[in-house]
Protein backbone atom coordinates (compact mmCIF):
# COMPACT_ATOMS: atom_id res chain seq x y z
CA UNK A 1 0.00 0.00 0.00
CA UNK A 2 1.92 3.42 -1.09
CA UNK A 3 1.33 5.99 1.27
CA UNK A 4 -1.68 8.20 -0.69
CA UNK A 5 -3.74 5.10 -0.37
CA UNK A 6 -2.67 4.47 3.30
CA UNK A 7 -3.54 8.29 4.61
CA UNK A 8 -7.02 7.82 2.39
CA UNK A 9 -7.71 4.91 4.52
CA UNK A 10 -6.79 6.28 8.30
CA UNK A 11 -8.92 9.76 6.73
CA UNK A 12 -11.96 7.12 6.32
CA UNK A 13 -11.07 5.10 9.34
CA UNK A 14 -11.34 8.74 11.68
CA UNK A 15 -14.67 9.81 9.43
CA UNK A 16 -16.43 6.60 10.58
CA UNK A 17 -15.60 7.26 14.04
CA UNK A 18 -16.51 10.99 13.76
CA UNK A 19 -20.28 10.00 12.00
CA UNK A 20 -20.31 7.11 15.02
CA UNK A 21 -19.71 9.61 17.74
CA UNK A 22 -22.03 12.68 16.45
CA UNK A 23 -24.99 9.85 16.09
CA UNK A 24 -25.15 9.48 19.49
CA UNK A 25 -27.77 12.21 21.00
CA UNK A 26 -26.83 14.01 23.75
CA UNK A 27 -23.20 13.63 23.66
CA UNK A 28 -21.24 14.70 27.18
CA UNK A 29 -17.97 17.31 27.79
CA UNK A 30 -15.60 14.28 26.61
CA UNK A 31 -17.20 12.91 23.75
CA UNK A 32 -17.43 16.63 22.31
CA UNK A 33 -13.29 17.21 23.24
CA UNK A 34 -12.62 13.29 21.57
CA UNK A 35 -14.69 15.01 18.50
CA UNK A 36 -12.57 17.88 18.76
CA UNK A 37 -9.65 16.36 18.52
CA UNK A 38 -10.94 14.23 15.89
CA UNK A 39 -11.95 16.56 13.30
CA UNK A 40 -8.24 18.17 14.35
CA UNK A 41 -6.65 14.83 13.28
CA UNK A 42 -8.50 14.10 10.08
CA UNK A 43 -7.76 18.07 8.73
CA UNK A 44 -3.78 17.58 9.21
CA UNK A 45 -4.52 14.48 7.33
CA UNK A 46 -6.12 15.61 4.57
CA UNK A 47 -3.56 18.20 3.70
CA UNK A 48 -1.00 15.14 3.88
CA UNK A 49 -3.34 13.40 1.43
CA UNK A 50 -3.48 16.57 -0.85
CA UNK A 51 0.48 16.46 -0.71
CA UNK A 52 1.48 13.33 -1.30
CA UNK A 53 -1.24 13.12 -4.17
CA UNK A 54 0.03 16.49 -5.88
CA UNK A 55 3.46 14.80 -5.77
CA UNK A 56 2.57 11.29 -6.30
CA UNK A 57 0.82 12.40 -9.45
CA UNK A 58 3.76 14.61 -10.69
CA UNK A 59 5.83 10.70 -10.03
CA UNK A 60 3.27 9.39 -12.24
CA UNK A 61 3.48 11.73 -14.72
CA UNK A 62 7.28 11.34 -15.30
CA UNK A 63 7.42 7.49 -14.34
CA UNK A 64 10.13 6.25 -16.85
CA UNK A 65 8.26 3.44 -18.06
CA UNK A 66 4.97 5.59 -18.89
CA UNK A 67 3.83 5.05 -22.11
CA UNK A 68 5.59 8.10 -24.45
CA UNK A 69 4.06 9.79 -27.49
CA UNK A 70 5.26 6.78 -30.01
CA UNK A 71 3.85 4.31 -28.03
CA UNK A 72 0.61 5.80 -28.59
CA UNK A 73 1.32 6.12 -32.52
CA UNK A 74 2.08 2.55 -32.63
CA UNK A 75 -0.96 1.25 -30.64
CA UNK A 76 -3.90 3.91 -31.95
CA UNK A 77 -2.42 5.27 -35.54
CA UNK A 78 -1.56 3.80 -38.72
CA UNK A 79 -0.14 4.91 -41.83
CA UNK A 80 2.06 6.90 -39.99
CA UNK A 81 4.96 9.02 -41.76
CA UNK A 82 7.24 11.71 -40.02
CA UNK A 83 7.60 15.09 -41.63
CA UNK A 84 10.89 16.55 -40.56
CA UNK A 85 12.62 20.09 -40.35
CA UNK A 86 11.70 23.27 -39.84
CA UNK A 87 13.16 24.80 -43.26
CA UNK A 88 14.82 27.02 -41.14
CA UNK A 89 17.89 25.72 -38.90
CA UNK A 90 17.11 22.27 -38.13
CA UNK A 91 15.04 18.97 -37.14
CA UNK A 92 13.99 18.61 -33.92
CA UNK A 93 13.81 14.98 -32.64
CA UNK A 94 12.56 16.42 -29.37
CA UNK A 95 9.38 17.52 -31.14
CA UNK A 96 7.69 15.38 -33.85
CA UNK A 97 5.09 15.77 -36.60
CA UNK A 98 3.88 13.28 -38.83
CA UNK A 99 1.09 12.30 -41.08
CA UNK A 100 -1.34 9.54 -39.63
CA UNK A 101 -4.38 7.63 -39.92
CA UNK A 102 -6.65 7.39 -37.02
CA UNK A 103 -10.05 4.88 -37.87
CA UNK A 104 -9.62 5.67 -41.51
CA UNK A 105 -9.59 9.52 -41.24
CA UNK A 106 -6.27 11.34 -42.00
CA UNK A 107 -5.06 13.08 -39.17
CA UNK A 108 -1.41 15.68 -38.95
CA UNK A 109 -0.05 14.10 -35.81
CA UNK A 110 2.26 15.75 -33.22
CA UNK A 111 4.12 15.36 -30.32
CA UNK A 112 6.91 15.78 -27.51
CA UNK A 113 9.01 12.21 -27.60
CA UNK A 114 11.29 11.52 -24.32
CA UNK A 115 13.65 9.05 -24.70
CA UNK A 116 13.36 5.23 -22.69
CA UNK A 117 17.38 4.63 -22.16
CA UNK A 118 20.06 7.01 -22.00
CA UNK A 119 21.01 6.97 -25.37
CA UNK A 120 17.88 8.05 -26.38
CA UNK A 121 16.71 10.29 -23.73
CA UNK A 122 19.85 12.44 -25.03
CA UNK A 123 18.94 11.70 -28.25
CA UNK A 124 15.34 13.01 -27.54
CA UNK A 125 16.80 16.29 -25.25
CA UNK A 126 15.20 14.98 -22.42
CA UNK A 127 11.57 15.55 -24.77
CA UNK A 128 12.65 19.28 -24.64
CA UNK A 129 11.66 20.93 -27.50
CA UNK A 130 13.89 23.78 -29.33
CA UNK A 131 12.54 26.63 -31.01
CA UNK A 132 13.04 24.49 -34.43
CA UNK A 133 10.67 22.16 -33.20
CA UNK A 134 7.78 24.83 -32.62
CA UNK A 135 8.50 26.09 -36.40
CA UNK A 136 8.22 22.68 -37.24
CA UNK A 137 5.15 22.36 -35.43
CA UNK A 138 3.56 25.07 -36.81
CA UNK A 139 4.63 24.19 -40.44
CA UNK A 140 3.00 20.46 -39.93
CA UNK A 141 -0.17 22.89 -38.90
CA UNK A 142 -0.27 25.01 -41.21
CA UNK A 143 -0.21 22.15 -43.64
CA UNK A 144 -3.11 20.29 -41.88
CA UNK A 145 -5.06 23.31 -42.52
CA UNK A 146 -4.38 23.74 -46.18
CA UNK A 147 -5.83 20.22 -46.83
CA UNK A 148 -8.59 20.57 -44.24
CA UNK A 149 -7.13 17.48 -41.70
CA UNK A 150 -7.65 17.85 -38.26
CA UNK A 151 -4.92 18.11 -35.67
CA UNK A 152 -3.65 16.27 -32.60
CA UNK A 153 -1.22 16.62 -30.57
CA UNK A 154 0.23 14.53 -27.97
CA UNK A 155 1.85 16.43 -24.58
CA UNK A 156 4.72 15.07 -22.23
CA UNK A 157 7.35 17.64 -21.82
CA UNK A 158 9.09 19.11 -18.99
CA UNK A 159 9.22 22.62 -20.29
CA UNK A 160 10.38 24.02 -23.56
CA UNK A 161 14.78 23.82 -23.64
CA UNK A 162 16.15 26.51 -21.64
CA UNK A 163 19.59 26.39 -23.75
CA UNK A 164 21.50 29.17 -25.33
CA UNK A 165 21.06 28.29 -28.41
CA UNK A 166 17.46 28.08 -27.71
CA UNK A 167 17.63 31.75 -26.30
CA UNK A 168 19.59 32.55 -29.65
CA UNK A 169 17.73 31.46 -31.83
CA UNK A 170 14.02 33.00 -30.29
CA UNK A 171 12.54 30.09 -28.29
CA UNK A 172 9.44 32.64 -27.14
CA UNK A 173 9.24 34.03 -30.66
CA UNK A 174 8.65 30.67 -31.77
CA UNK A 175 6.07 29.87 -28.82
CA UNK A 176 4.40 32.78 -29.09
CA UNK A 177 3.92 32.62 -32.69
CA UNK A 178 2.43 29.04 -31.84
CA UNK A 179 -0.61 30.40 -29.21
CA UNK A 180 -1.12 33.31 -32.24
CA UNK A 181 -1.31 30.71 -35.00
CA UNK A 182 -3.01 27.65 -33.47
CA UNK A 183 -5.86 30.05 -32.24
CA UNK A 184 -7.03 30.83 -35.81
CA UNK A 185 -6.36 27.67 -37.62
CA UNK A 186 -9.56 26.64 -39.46
CA UNK A 187 -9.24 23.03 -38.73
CA UNK A 188 -10.52 21.11 -35.56
CA UNK A 189 -7.85 20.58 -32.72
CA UNK A 190 -7.04 18.43 -29.89
CA UNK A 191 -4.60 18.46 -27.19
CA UNK A 192 -4.03 15.52 -25.14
CA UNK A 193 -1.60 15.79 -22.07
CA UNK A 194 -0.09 12.09 -21.33
CA UNK A 195 2.61 12.89 -19.08
CA UNK A 196 4.19 16.38 -17.98
CA UNK A 197 2.67 19.50 -19.12
CA UNK A 198 5.39 22.18 -18.73
CA UNK A 199 4.22 25.69 -19.29
CA UNK A 200 4.89 27.72 -22.14
CA UNK A 201 6.69 25.11 -23.91
CA UNK A 202 3.23 22.66 -23.76
CA UNK A 203 0.87 25.38 -24.44
CA UNK A 204 2.59 26.32 -28.17
CA UNK A 205 1.05 23.11 -29.30
CA UNK A 206 -2.21 22.79 -26.57
CA UNK A 207 -4.47 25.99 -27.97
CA UNK A 208 -6.83 23.81 -29.27
CA UNK A 209 -10.57 22.94 -29.58
CA UNK A 210 -10.30 20.26 -27.16
CA UNK A 211 -7.55 20.12 -24.44
CA UNK A 212 -7.64 16.73 -22.78
CA UNK A 213 -5.35 15.51 -19.56
CA UNK A 214 -4.65 11.86 -18.69
CA UNK A 215 -5.60 10.98 -14.91
CA UNK A 216 -2.16 11.15 -13.49
CA UNK A 217 -0.98 13.94 -15.95
CA UNK A 218 0.41 17.21 -14.88
CA UNK A 219 0.01 20.93 -16.61
CA UNK A 220 1.62 23.84 -14.64
CA UNK A 221 2.94 27.11 -15.19
CA UNK A 222 6.54 25.71 -13.98
CA UNK A 223 8.18 22.60 -12.42
CA UNK A 224 7.28 21.93 -8.52
CA UNK A 225 11.37 22.22 -8.44
CA UNK A 226 11.64 25.71 -9.88
CA UNK A 227 8.34 26.68 -8.20
CA UNK A 228 10.05 25.81 -5.06
CA UNK A 229 12.83 27.24 -5.86
CA UNK A 230 12.12 30.68 -6.83
CA UNK A 231 9.24 31.12 -4.39
CA UNK A 232 10.36 28.82 -1.24
CA UNK A 233 14.01 29.56 -1.96
CA UNK A 234 14.16 25.74 -1.33
CA UNK A 235 14.40 23.21 -4.05
CA UNK A 236 13.06 20.26 -1.47
CA UNK A 237 9.97 21.71 -0.90
CA UNK A 238 8.59 20.80 -4.59
CA UNK A 239 6.07 18.32 -2.93
CA UNK A 240 4.56 21.76 -1.19
CA UNK A 241 4.89 23.20 -4.64
CA UNK A 242 3.30 20.76 -6.23
CA UNK A 243 -0.16 20.76 -4.34
CA UNK A 244 -0.11 24.76 -3.81
CA UNK A 245 0.09 25.63 -7.75
CA UNK A 246 -2.71 23.02 -8.57
CA UNK A 247 -1.37 21.10 -11.35
CA UNK A 248 -2.92 17.77 -11.62
CA UNK A 249 -5.62 16.87 -13.89
CA UNK A 250 -8.70 17.07 -11.12
CA UNK A 251 -6.98 20.73 -10.66
CA UNK A 252 -7.15 21.65 -14.10
CA UNK A 253 -10.95 20.23 -14.25
CA UNK A 254 -11.57 22.21 -11.72
CA UNK A 255 -10.40 25.71 -12.49
CA UNK A 256 -11.91 24.96 -15.86
CA UNK A 257 -8.56 24.92 -17.96
CA UNK A 258 -8.81 21.75 -19.41
CA UNK A 259 -12.22 20.04 -21.27
CA UNK A 260 -11.96 16.45 -20.00
CA UNK A 261 -9.52 13.84 -18.09
CA UNK A 262 -8.96 10.61 -19.63
CA UNK A 263 -8.88 7.61 -16.93
CA UNK A 264 -5.87 5.49 -16.60
CA UNK A 265 -5.39 1.84 -15.84
CA UNK A 266 -5.19 1.33 -12.07
CA UNK A 267 -1.57 2.01 -11.04
CA UNK A 268 -0.90 4.07 -13.79
CA UNK A 269 -0.74 4.30 -17.59
CA UNK A 270 2.59 1.98 -17.03
CA UNK A 271 0.86 -0.51 -15.96
CA UNK A 272 -1.38 -1.41 -18.78
CA UNK A 273 -0.02 0.47 -22.33
CA UNK A 274 -2.80 -1.02 -23.73
CA UNK A 275 -5.69 -0.42 -21.39
CA UNK A 276 -4.35 2.99 -21.49
CA UNK A 277 -4.12 3.90 -24.97
CA UNK A 278 -7.96 1.65 -25.60
CA UNK A 279 -8.32 4.64 -22.98
CA UNK A 280 -7.16 7.64 -25.18
CA UNK A 281 -8.51 5.93 -28.19
CA UNK A 282 -11.52 5.76 -27.45
CA UNK A 283 -11.60 9.56 -25.68
CA UNK A 284 -10.12 10.70 -28.79
CA UNK A 285 -12.56 8.78 -31.27
CA UNK A 286 -15.16 10.80 -29.63
CA UNK A 287 -14.30 14.02 -29.43
CA UNK A 288 -12.91 14.25 -33.45
CA UNK A 289 -16.03 13.28 -34.62
CA UNK A 290 -18.00 15.79 -32.47
CA UNK A 291 -15.36 18.20 -33.62
CA UNK A 292 -15.48 17.11 -37.23
CA UNK A 293 -19.27 17.63 -37.53
CA UNK A 294 -18.66 21.56 -37.05
CA UNK A 295 -18.16 24.12 -39.22
CA UNK A 296 -15.31 25.82 -39.58
CA UNK A 297 -16.37 29.01 -38.54
CA UNK A 298 -18.16 27.70 -35.66
CA UNK A 299 -15.06 26.01 -34.34
CA UNK A 300 -13.44 28.86 -34.79
CA UNK A 301 -15.63 31.50 -33.04
CA UNK A 302 -15.83 28.44 -29.64
CA UNK A 303 -12.04 28.11 -29.25
CA UNK A 304 -12.05 31.58 -29.30
CA UNK A 305 -14.39 32.06 -26.14
CA UNK A 306 -13.24 29.57 -24.46
CA UNK A 307 -9.58 30.99 -24.56
CA UNK A 308 -11.06 34.68 -23.78
CA UNK A 309 -12.99 33.53 -20.91
CA UNK A 310 -10.71 31.32 -19.59
CA UNK A 311 -8.64 31.74 -16.00
CA UNK A 312 -11.10 34.68 -15.06
CA UNK A 313 -9.54 35.09 -11.58
CA UNK A 314 -10.68 39.09 -10.86
CA UNK A 315 -13.40 40.62 -9.62
CA UNK A 316 -14.40 44.23 -11.05
CA UNK A 317 -15.41 46.59 -8.19
CA UNK B 1 -12.62 55.96 -16.90
CA UNK B 2 -10.66 58.05 -15.49
CA UNK B 3 -9.13 61.10 -16.76
CA UNK B 4 -4.87 61.09 -15.88
CA UNK B 5 -2.51 64.16 -16.56
CA UNK B 6 0.66 63.90 -15.08
CA UNK B 7 2.04 67.80 -14.51
CA UNK B 8 5.35 68.37 -15.00
CA UNK B 9 5.00 69.73 -11.08
CA UNK B 10 3.89 65.94 -10.28
CA UNK B 11 7.37 64.92 -12.03
CA UNK B 12 9.08 67.08 -9.31
CA UNK B 13 7.06 65.23 -6.45
CA UNK B 14 7.77 61.96 -7.56
CA UNK B 15 11.01 63.18 -7.50
CA UNK B 16 10.99 64.24 -4.66
CA UNK B 17 9.51 61.54 -3.14
CA UNK B 18 12.23 59.68 -4.68
CA UNK B 19 14.91 61.71 -3.29
CA UNK B 20 13.60 61.54 0.19
CA UNK B 21 13.94 57.44 0.53
CA UNK B 22 17.33 57.45 -1.64
CA UNK B 23 18.84 60.53 -1.56
CA UNK B 24 19.93 63.16 -4.02
CA UNK B 25 22.36 60.88 -5.67
CA UNK B 26 21.96 57.62 -7.62
CA UNK B 27 24.30 54.57 -8.56
CA UNK B 28 24.74 54.17 -11.89
CA UNK B 29 24.62 50.15 -12.79
CA UNK B 30 26.20 50.69 -16.18
CA UNK B 31 29.21 53.29 -15.31
CA UNK B 32 29.21 52.27 -11.70
CA UNK B 33 29.60 56.41 -11.27
CA UNK B 34 27.09 58.58 -9.12
CA UNK B 35 24.51 60.59 -10.68
CA UNK B 36 22.52 63.59 -9.41
CA UNK B 37 19.44 62.23 -9.64
CA UNK B 38 17.55 65.82 -10.94
CA UNK B 39 20.27 65.54 -14.02
CA UNK B 40 18.70 61.54 -14.78
CA UNK B 41 15.02 62.92 -14.01
CA UNK B 42 15.74 65.45 -17.00
CA UNK B 43 17.63 62.65 -18.96
CA UNK B 44 14.39 60.70 -19.29
CA UNK B 45 16.08 58.24 -16.46
CA UNK B 46 18.89 57.67 -18.84
CA UNK B 47 22.61 57.90 -17.45
CA UNK B 48 24.31 61.13 -19.19
CA UNK B 49 27.46 59.67 -18.49
CA UNK B 50 27.42 56.05 -20.59
CA UNK B 51 23.28 55.85 -21.81
CA UNK B 52 22.79 52.97 -19.19
CA UNK B 53 18.96 53.30 -19.30
CA UNK B 54 17.09 52.70 -15.96
CA UNK B 55 13.67 51.15 -15.27
CA UNK B 56 11.04 53.79 -15.03
CA UNK B 57 7.32 52.93 -13.81
CA UNK B 58 4.26 52.54 -15.68
CA UNK B 59 2.95 56.17 -15.68
CA UNK B 60 6.78 58.20 -15.96
CA UNK B 61 7.23 55.37 -19.42
CA UNK B 62 3.40 56.77 -20.66
CA UNK B 63 4.17 60.46 -19.58
CA UNK B 64 7.12 60.40 -22.21
CA UNK B 65 5.24 58.80 -24.34
CA UNK B 66 1.63 60.49 -24.93
CA UNK B 67 1.23 63.77 -25.93
CA UNK B 68 1.15 66.57 -23.20
CA UNK B 69 1.73 63.63 -20.95
CA UNK B 70 -2.27 62.78 -20.70
CA UNK B 71 -4.16 60.06 -20.77
CA UNK B 72 -7.55 58.71 -19.73
CA UNK B 73 -7.22 55.38 -17.53
CA UNK B 74 -9.48 51.98 -18.28
CA UNK B 75 -9.79 48.99 -16.41
CA UNK B 76 -8.66 50.69 -12.83
CA UNK B 77 -10.15 48.43 -10.51
CA UNK B 78 -9.79 44.93 -11.68
CA UNK B 79 -8.18 43.13 -8.81
CA UNK B 80 -6.85 39.52 -8.31
CA UNK B 81 -9.17 36.66 -6.74
CA UNK B 82 -6.44 34.63 -5.47
CA UNK B 83 -7.79 31.48 -7.04
CA UNK B 84 -5.11 29.09 -5.43
CA UNK B 85 -5.22 30.78 -2.35
CA UNK B 86 -1.89 30.84 -2.68
CA UNK B 87 0.62 30.79 0.35
CA UNK B 88 4.75 30.29 0.13
CA UNK B 89 6.93 31.86 2.73
CA UNK B 90 4.40 34.59 2.50
CA UNK B 91 0.07 34.86 1.50
CA UNK B 92 -0.01 36.23 -1.58
CA UNK B 93 -3.19 37.82 -0.70
CA UNK B 94 -0.71 39.92 1.80
CA UNK B 95 1.88 40.50 -1.67
CA UNK B 96 -1.01 41.86 -3.33
CA UNK B 97 -2.35 44.47 -0.82
CA UNK B 98 1.52 45.59 -0.35
CA UNK B 99 1.84 46.03 -3.81
CA UNK B 100 -1.15 47.95 -4.28
CA UNK B 101 -0.18 49.83 -1.58
CA UNK B 102 3.51 50.67 -2.87
CA UNK B 103 2.75 51.36 -6.59
CA UNK B 104 -1.08 52.50 -5.81
CA UNK B 105 -2.56 50.83 -8.90
CA UNK B 106 -4.39 47.43 -8.31
CA UNK B 107 -2.07 45.34 -10.80
CA UNK B 108 0.81 44.96 -12.68
CA UNK B 109 -0.61 46.80 -15.57
CA UNK B 110 -2.17 50.53 -16.43
CA UNK B 111 -4.22 50.53 -19.73
CA UNK B 112 -4.29 54.53 -21.05
CA UNK B 113 -6.13 55.62 -24.25
CA UNK B 114 -4.23 58.84 -25.33
CA UNK B 115 -2.26 60.75 -28.65
CA UNK B 116 1.28 60.22 -29.68
CA UNK B 117 1.94 62.46 -32.14
CA UNK B 118 -0.98 63.36 -32.91
CA UNK B 119 -2.13 59.58 -33.80
CA UNK B 120 -5.02 58.19 -31.09
CA UNK B 121 -3.34 54.98 -29.30
CA UNK B 122 -4.39 52.84 -27.45
CA UNK B 123 -1.56 51.95 -24.89
CA UNK B 124 -0.41 49.05 -22.23
CA UNK B 125 2.33 49.56 -20.23
CA UNK B 126 3.49 47.22 -17.61
CA UNK B 127 4.33 47.47 -13.81
CA UNK B 128 7.87 46.16 -12.98
CA UNK B 129 7.28 47.41 -9.36
CA UNK B 130 3.92 45.68 -9.07
CA UNK B 131 5.19 41.87 -7.73
CA UNK B 132 7.80 42.28 -10.79
CA UNK B 133 5.73 43.23 -13.28
CA UNK B 134 4.22 38.87 -13.23
CA UNK B 135 1.24 38.22 -15.40
CA UNK B 136 -1.88 37.10 -13.82
CA UNK B 137 -5.54 36.88 -14.60
CA UNK B 138 -5.41 41.14 -13.84
CA UNK B 139 -2.73 41.64 -16.16
CA UNK B 140 -4.30 39.36 -18.73
CA UNK B 141 -7.88 40.55 -18.61
CA UNK B 142 -6.41 44.14 -19.20
CA UNK B 143 -4.31 43.65 -21.98
CA UNK B 144 -7.33 41.66 -23.58
CA UNK B 145 -9.63 44.44 -23.63
CA UNK B 146 -6.83 46.65 -24.87
CA UNK B 147 -6.46 44.92 -27.66
CA UNK B 148 -10.77 44.61 -28.21
CA UNK B 149 -10.89 48.50 -27.42
CA UNK B 150 -7.80 48.94 -30.28
CA UNK B 151 -10.21 46.85 -32.31
CA UNK B 152 -13.45 48.53 -31.21
CA UNK B 153 -12.14 51.84 -32.14
CA UNK B 154 -9.76 51.09 -34.94
CA UNK B 155 -6.73 52.77 -32.75
CA UNK B 156 -3.54 51.15 -32.74
CA UNK B 157 -1.97 49.18 -29.73
CA UNK B 158 1.21 49.45 -28.36
CA UNK B 159 2.22 47.56 -24.99
CA UNK B 160 5.00 48.62 -23.23
CA UNK B 161 6.72 45.04 -21.68
CA UNK B 162 8.48 44.95 -18.37
CA UNK B 163 7.97 41.43 -16.67
CA UNK B 164 9.33 38.46 -15.15
CA UNK B 165 7.02 36.29 -16.66
CA UNK B 166 4.14 34.81 -15.61
CA UNK B 167 2.40 34.92 -12.18
CA UNK B 168 2.93 31.75 -10.59
CA UNK B 169 1.21 32.33 -7.75
CA UNK B 170 -1.89 32.02 -9.84
CA UNK B 171 -0.50 29.00 -10.94
CA UNK B 172 -1.69 27.31 -14.57
CA UNK B 173 -4.58 30.20 -14.72
CA UNK B 174 -1.48 32.57 -15.61
CA UNK B 175 -0.20 30.15 -18.57
CA UNK B 176 -3.54 30.85 -19.83
CA UNK B 177 -3.62 34.24 -20.17
CA UNK B 178 -0.83 33.62 -22.76
CA UNK B 179 -3.15 31.78 -25.06
CA UNK B 180 -5.92 34.55 -23.95
CA UNK B 181 -4.14 37.85 -25.32
CA UNK B 182 -2.54 35.64 -28.19
CA UNK B 183 -5.83 34.27 -29.51
CA UNK B 184 -7.03 38.35 -29.04
CA UNK B 185 -3.82 39.42 -31.09
CA UNK B 186 -4.94 37.19 -33.94
CA UNK B 187 -8.34 39.37 -33.76
CA UNK B 188 -6.30 42.40 -34.01
CA UNK B 189 -4.07 40.72 -36.77
CA UNK B 190 -7.19 39.62 -39.21
CA UNK B 191 -8.42 43.47 -38.50
CA UNK B 192 -5.55 44.82 -39.53
CA UNK B 193 -4.55 46.98 -37.05
CA UNK B 194 -1.07 48.15 -35.93
CA UNK B 195 0.33 46.62 -33.13
CA UNK B 196 3.91 47.91 -31.76
CA UNK B 197 5.94 45.54 -29.34
CA UNK B 198 8.37 47.82 -26.92
CA UNK B 199 10.37 45.57 -24.79
CA UNK B 200 11.71 47.00 -21.68
CA UNK B 201 14.44 46.15 -19.03
CA UNK B 202 13.61 43.14 -18.35
CA UNK B 203 11.24 41.19 -20.23
CA UNK B 204 11.17 37.61 -19.76
CA UNK B 205 9.28 33.93 -19.59
CA UNK B 206 5.46 33.61 -20.36
CA UNK B 207 5.85 37.61 -21.63
CA UNK B 208 8.72 36.90 -24.12
CA UNK B 209 6.92 33.69 -24.96
CA UNK B 210 3.55 35.51 -26.04
CA UNK B 211 2.61 39.10 -26.55
CA UNK B 212 6.05 40.95 -26.61
CA UNK B 213 7.57 39.01 -29.39
CA UNK B 214 3.93 38.91 -31.11
CA UNK B 215 4.34 42.49 -32.28
CA UNK B 216 4.16 44.09 -35.93
CA UNK B 217 7.42 45.37 -35.18
CA UNK B 218 8.96 44.74 -31.65
CA UNK B 219 11.44 47.30 -30.49
CA UNK B 220 13.50 47.35 -27.59
CA UNK B 221 15.49 49.67 -25.13
CA UNK B 222 19.58 49.41 -25.22
CA UNK B 223 20.85 46.70 -22.73
CA UNK B 224 17.27 45.56 -21.73
CA UNK B 225 17.39 41.80 -20.83
CA UNK B 226 15.07 39.61 -22.49
CA UNK B 227 14.72 35.99 -22.95
CA UNK B 228 12.41 32.95 -22.77
CA UNK B 229 14.75 31.20 -20.02
CA UNK B 230 15.61 33.23 -17.02
CA UNK B 231 19.72 33.54 -16.92
CA UNK B 232 20.20 31.39 -14.26
CA UNK B 233 18.36 28.61 -14.72
CA UNK B 234 20.58 28.59 -18.39
CA UNK B 235 23.43 28.61 -16.46
CA UNK B 236 21.87 25.86 -14.44
CA UNK B 237 20.95 23.68 -17.73
CA UNK B 238 24.22 24.46 -19.74
CA UNK B 239 26.29 24.26 -16.56
CA UNK B 240 28.78 26.90 -17.58
CA UNK B 241 28.45 31.17 -17.31
CA UNK B 242 27.14 32.72 -19.93
CA UNK B 243 29.01 34.98 -22.56
CA UNK B 244 28.98 38.82 -21.69
CA UNK B 245 25.62 39.75 -23.01
CA UNK B 246 23.99 37.27 -24.05
CA UNK B 247 20.02 38.14 -23.70
CA UNK B 248 20.25 41.50 -23.68
CA UNK B 249 18.75 44.04 -26.62
CA UNK B 250 21.51 43.82 -28.85
CA UNK B 251 22.29 40.29 -28.66
CA UNK B 252 18.83 39.74 -30.17
CA UNK B 253 19.11 42.15 -32.49
CA UNK B 254 22.22 40.57 -34.05
CA UNK B 255 20.65 37.44 -34.03
CA UNK B 256 17.49 38.72 -35.55
CA UNK B 257 14.97 38.95 -33.36
CA UNK B 258 14.22 42.24 -33.09
CA UNK B 259 13.26 45.19 -35.44
CA UNK B 260 15.16 47.42 -33.83
CA UNK B 261 17.06 49.04 -30.72
CA UNK B 262 16.23 52.32 -29.85
CA UNK B 263 17.27 54.41 -27.15
CA UNK B 264 14.75 56.34 -25.17
CA UNK B 265 14.73 59.37 -26.36
CA UNK B 266 14.27 58.48 -29.57
CA UNK B 267 11.61 56.38 -29.05
CA UNK B 268 8.34 58.20 -29.75
CA UNK B 269 9.95 59.29 -33.07
CA UNK B 270 10.31 55.57 -33.81
CA UNK B 271 7.08 54.54 -33.09
CA UNK B 272 5.23 57.60 -34.30
CA UNK B 273 7.46 57.16 -37.79
CA UNK B 274 6.17 53.42 -37.66
CA UNK B 275 2.61 54.67 -37.26
CA UNK B 276 2.64 56.47 -39.75
CA UNK B 277 3.63 53.68 -42.35
CA UNK B 278 0.98 51.46 -41.05
CA UNK B 279 -1.94 53.85 -40.71
CA UNK B 280 -4.34 53.53 -43.64
ZN1 LIG C 1 26.14 55.34 -16.29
Amino acid sequence: MDAATRTRKDIENIERQIAHLESVPGADLKTKEQLYELHRQIESLRTQFDLSSAWQKTELARHPQRPYFLDYVERLFSGWSEMHGDRRFADDPALLCGMARFHGQEVMLLGTQKGRDAKQRVQRNFGMANPEGYRKALRAMKLAEKFKRPIITFIDIPGAYPGLGAEERGQGEAIALNLREMARLRVPTIAIIIGEGGSGGALAIAVADRVLMLENAIYSVISPEGCASIMWRDATKKEVAAQAMKITATDLQNLKCIDGIVPEPDGGAHADIDSAAAMVDEVLHHNLKELMSLPADHLLESRYNKFRNIAQFFTES
Amino acid sequence: MTWFKRESSELDSSGEKRVRTEGLWEKCEGCRQIIWKKDLDANLNVCPKCQHHFRVDARTRLATLLDNSEWEETETNLSSTDPLKFVDTKAYKDRLIKAQKETEICDAIINAEGVLDGKPVIASAMEYRFIGGSMGAVVGEAITRAIERSIEKRKPLIIISASGGARMMEGVGSLMQMAKISAALAKLDDAGLPYLSVLTDPTTGGVTASYAMLGDLNIAEPGALIGFAGPRVIEQTIRQKLPEGFQRSEFLLEHGMLDAVVHRKDLKSYLSRALSFMAA
